[in-house]
């Protein structure tokens, strides 16, 4: 079989098994770099850092830069879509199921015990953002970036503010971002 | 009209997250509950439940849903469509010319500072997100066991998440006796 189809195979199956987002999709990339010449465990590494600090949500970019390896342009395209296209198809029935349902008793029961559930797995995922954004953590030892802390009080005491509340969040990475670049972080 | 304008926000949404789809979050709630005004915020968190316990990008996940239920099947494509395009184009950019993208001092200055930026924005969606769903003692209980469950054990999102959707229909199934009984 071509690479390209191969390609398209592997992604789909990514998108249709790995539950939990961006980062659940990184044992199937590992197994890619075990099972094909595609690319190596060394430039797995590269493409999680460069996924993580480009624009984009990082399971999407993984998943191009992976297909941009193997195939070139043509290749991102192709592992983008092939990743994409088993949610679609999910969501879609499951989006008509409920919709369909969206007055039914047992439905909004089901939603009204999810909500603090929810709420309490983004608080979780939040604390895990602070760690590896706050904290710099090599070899066991934990020493807290000081100058990230305080730019994430001032961005949130600023955003309680009701004459800066409503600006678009992400006017609030082009702040910080020239600050980092300005007191060279 | 409407396709183009499904697919415009959710680029715009997508070109603008850095990190992963959690951290999409203060964008999702800015673009899609208080600017175009297309889905309450409790709807939005349902997406997100949904997105969380099926396979794939969340980021997907929340983009077919919230298309889906503004215009259809066709709406959930255009939104996919839009939130993997800007992944697409900027990453295949840098893989051509930018090789070594992280060395680049003036990008990583910039990193650091937009990191703490995610931190404070974050803070501020789990907290509006707390007011707006611990509204109940019940409420409260669930929040807490599932944030020790998550912290403490390896229990499974997916589990969690299905364990506090029984909950929430024994609960009504309670309160609904205790109706019937008065």
């Amino acid at each position: 079989m071509s690479n390209k189809y191969l390609l398209f195979i592997e992604f789909f199956k990514t998108g249709l098994f790995a539950i939990g987002g961006g980062p659940a999709t990184i044992p199937f990339l590992m197994d890619m770099a075990k099972k094909y010449p595609w690319f190596s465990m060394a430039e797995l590494s590269d493409m999680i850092a460069i996924s993580e600090s480009t624009p984009g949500p990082v399971g999407l970019n993984m998943a191009t830069y992976a297909g941009f390896k193997t195939l070139g342009t043509f290749g991102g395209i192709v592992s983008t879509l092939a990743l994409t296209i088993p949610s679609i198809v999910i969501i879609l029935i499951i989006a008509r199921f409920l919709e369909g349902f969206q007055d039914n008793k047992i439905v909004k029961a089901v939603f009204a015990g999810i909500k603090p559930a929810v709420t309490a797995l983004i608080a979780v995922a939040v604390m895990n953002i602070f760690k590896v954004s706050l904290f710099d953590i090599s070899d066991s030892v934990i020493t807290p970036r000081i100058s990230s802390m305080i730019i994430a009080v001032v961005i949130f005491v600023l955003i309680q503010w009701p004459k800066t509340k409503k600006l678009h969040p992400a006017l609030w990475f082009l702040f910080a971002a020239l600050i980092g670049i300005i007191f060279r972080l | 009209m409407d396709f183009i304008d499904l697919y415009i926000t959710f680029f715009r949404i997508g070109i603008l997250t850095f990190g992963g789809g959690l951290t999409m979050l203060p964008l999702l709630k800015y673009e899609l509950c208080e600017t175009k005004k297309w889905i309450t915020e409790e709807k939005l968190l349902d997406c997100y439940a949904i997105g969380q316990c099926t396979p794939g990008i969340i980021a997907v996940n929340t983009a077919t849903y919230v298309g889906y239920l503004k215009r259809g099947i066709l709406g959930g494509i255009f939104a996919t469509l839009g939130m993997i395009s800007p992944s697409v184009i900027i990453i295949t950019l840098i893989a051509m010319f930018l090789q070594n993208f992280m060395e680049v001092a003036i990008i990583q200055h910039a990193l650091m500072g937009i990191r703490g930026a995610v931190c404070a924005l974050m803070l501020n969606t789990v907290y509006s997100l707390a007011k707006k769903s611990l509204i109940s003692i019940v409420n409260v209980v669930i929040c807490a066991i599932t944030l020790l469950l998550a912290l403490f054990t390896d229990v499974p999102t997916i589990v969690l998440i299905i364990a506090a959707g029984v909950c929430g229909v024994i609960i009504e199934k309670i309160r609904g006796g205790k109706k019937n009984e008065q």
